[in-house]
């Protein structure tokens, strides 16, 4: 059984080899050219770059999140940055609890926004936010619990297809909604921000972003082996089963909606998971990132890489958001209009994404 | 009538059944009775079968007969207005739902292939296999020695041991509606119901699913609904025409073919 276990963990496709190899190679040299190569030398990667590569690894753990349900099972979700953002606000909490009197109003329970919002008292959700355990375990249970029980009434009533994806937006835009008002007690617009420290490690320091990027790193890797443990398991085969005839899998005697529902509820953990490396990298979280528009460019990100693949996820999350990088820079009012238009091309012309580009080429030259 | 209400309205009977048909009587379906009316309109009109353990039988009858019908009602997807449907000496068919009713071993094939076409044909199989299937159980799942076995000999049954790491979808016709009957093997049914199997195949594959229908019997009882009457004629040992919802004859396809009733009917169609 145990060898049997690992066998299908490294039991690889070339794809998934050559992807946990770069992450391999990221490891190694990203922290070694940050810390050990001097700043003026042309080696030398500022931590400016490494804190911009872990975020897009941060959008490869999600978009991996979303191709697990969306690739293998047939749910298109367009509200995966709900769960992301669940889990950035987790993070966030711990992170402004850390805080204490080093905040504009010096209070050593309150953060500034509730001081602000003249409250006495830590409301209850806040509480014990300032031990790392709890808060890391509501980094995947706050997500887990949401998708369960949204998955639950959804899978149970059967709903599917273009209908359940627009209810996955309707619930990313509604908890932006909430997340917008001051009274639920997340900072309203300005969201949470201004963190000092995680785990005593300073957040201005270098050298906590090359542990935060190392930490996402190996995140992205566990992430990705879990979710390549599950898509190859007799578990994966039933998924697929549902994706392509969900009745006739039925009919055979698998519980789809529970099928569904597990699947769903541990994509949302990875996608909180995502978003809580995230938050602490970028120094702030706040409503936007509930925005139902995030969840579209996830989709997109993995349209674009190749569906079905999980590396092909990756991929797609870094591409795009490296020209979103350089495009918002260079021409910002473009960056829409390129999306969508890359998504059309996609679409049509790269059904398969670059992953299933990249296979008909090496199939075509051998 | 009220008690199986309140069965039903409770779930029960779905589980609390035994699990494998009792055929002491070597009966292993008896539907007696059995009306179905839609909208007045009577699909099955107090009909009558009985089916042997082990008997290969086949149903005939113009279209509108009641044939789809009668195999909805031994499935549990519709329910008749008036009769009983046993599975043996003591499984009621009436008081169970369809996944009970598969689960005790009644397996139906559809006229429509339908197999998971980017599976290979060993996964369409294992998918198929008996057993626990919560989510759970098969996310750590391992094929048993004995469960290799099993899907190998189905494999060789259903002539597709030389296709087993094709994709499914890439299958011929033919070959996907034998898929499909493997996968229905794979459950171990004790009634096999199999609705029109050859239409669109070719005669090669006729032939041969007329032997692997014929080498399915008697190890468990199969019902094949077909037209094709050469194709019955190379399989039946015993037929049953159905005719505006009853049993308009029954015997051997030379006695069946040469009943005046039963020319009518077809000469009139
Ligand atoms: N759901 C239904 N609603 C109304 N009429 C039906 C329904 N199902 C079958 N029928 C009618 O019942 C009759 C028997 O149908 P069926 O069992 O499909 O016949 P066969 O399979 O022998 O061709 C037909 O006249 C058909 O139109
Ligand atoms: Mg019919």
């Amino acid at each position: 059984m145990k060898t049997s276990f690992i066998n299908r963990l490294l039991q690889s496709d070339r794809g998934s080899g050559i992807f946990l190899g770069v992450l391999l190679l990221a490891a190694i040299l990203v922290p070694l050219l940050n810390l050990a190569v001097p700043e003026g030398s042309a080696l030398h990667v500022p931590t400016y770059t490494v804190t911009l590569l872990g975020k897009y690894l941060c959008y490869a753990l999600l978009a991996i999140a979303v191709d697990l349900v969306w690739g293998y099972c047939g749910i298109l979700s367009l509200g995966h940055t709900a769960f992301f953002a669940l889990g950035g606000y987790a993070m966030g909490m711990y992170l402004m609890r850390q805080i204490g009197t080093r905040g504009v109003y010096g209070n050593p329970i309150l953060p500034d926004f509730m001081v602000f919002l003249n409250w006495k008292e830590l409301p209850w959700f806040w509480h014990g936010m300032n031990h790392f355990p709890l808060a890391m375990l509501m980094v995947v249970l706050a997500p887990g619990v949401l998708a369960f029980v949204f998955g639950w009434l959804a899978f149970r009533s059967r709903v599917t297809g273009v209908y359940l994806s627009i209810i996955t937006q309707a619930l990313t835009y509604a908890l932006m909604l909430a997340f917008f008002r001051n009274e639920m007690g997340f900072g309203g617009n300005n969201g949470l921000t201004d963190f000092k420290d995680l785990l005593g490690f300073d957040l201005q320091k270098g050298s906590t972003h090359v542990a935060l990027f190392l930490a996402t790193v190996i995140a992205l890797a566990l992430g990705f082996l879990a979710c390549r443990y599950i898509v190859n398991s007799r578990f994966g085969r039933v998924i697929e089963a549902v994706r392509d005839a969900e009745s006739r899998a039925r009919f055979i005697g698998y519980k789809v909606e529970s099928y569904k529902l597990w699947l769903w509820v541990f994509s949302a953990m990875l996608a909180g998971i995502a978003g809580a490396l995230y938050v602490p990298q970028i120094g702030i979280i706040n409503p936007g990132e509930f925005a139902p528009l995030n969840s579209i460019e996830v989709v997109v990100w993995v349209a674009v890489g190749g569906r079905g693949t999980l590396y092909g996820a990756a991929l797609g999350a870094v591409l795009v958001n490296y020209a979103k990088t350089y495009l918002t820079a260079a021409l910002p009012e473009v960056w829409l209009y390129a999306l969508g238009g890359l998504f059309v091309l996609v679409t049509l012309l790269l059904p398969q994404g670059i992953v299933g580009l990249l296979r008909k080429l090496r199939k075509q030259s051998s | 009538m009220t008690a199986r209400l309140i069965d039903r309205a409770l779930g029960r009977g779905i589980r609390s059944q035994p699990l494998k048909p009792d055929v002491s009587h070597n009966i292993i379906l008896y539907l007696e009775d059995i009306t179905v009316s839609f909208d007045g309109f009577r699909a099955l009109n107090a009909l009558n079968l009985y089916i042997e353990a082990g008997e290969l039988r086949c149903i005939i009858g113009p279209n509108g007969a009641g044939k789809t019908t009668m195999m909805d009602v031994i499935t549990g997807k519709t329910r008749p207005d008036a009769g009983s449907a046993w599975f043996g000496q003591t499984i009621d068919l009436l008081a169970m739902r369809e996944p009970a009713i598969a689960e005790a071993g009644i397996g139906r094939k559809f006229q429509k292939p339908t197999v998971f076409g980017s599976h290979t044909v060993f996964e369409n199989l294992e998918l198929a296999m008996a057993g626990d299937k919560s989510p759970w159980k098969i996310l750590f799942a391992k094929l048993s020695g004995e469960q290799l076995g099993r899907i190998e000999q189905v494999l060789e049954t259903i002539g597709l041991t030389h296709e087993r790491d094709r994709d499914a979808g890439s299958l011929s016709h033919g070959q996907k509606q034998w898929l499909e009957i493997g996968m229905l093997l794979m459950q171990d049914p004790q009634l096999l119901l199999v609705d029109e199997p050859v239409a669109g195949m070719t005669p090669q594959e006729t032939e041969r699913t007329a032997e692997l229908l014929v080498s399915l019997a008697g190890q468990r009882s199969v019902v094949v609904v077909e037209h094709d009457m050469d194709f019955v004629r190379s399989i039946a040992r015993k037929v049953t025409v159905l005719h505006e919802g009853s049993v308009l004859a029954e015997g051997s396809i030379d006695q069946v073919q040469n009943d005046q009733k039963v020319v009518e009917v077809y000469l009139g169609e």
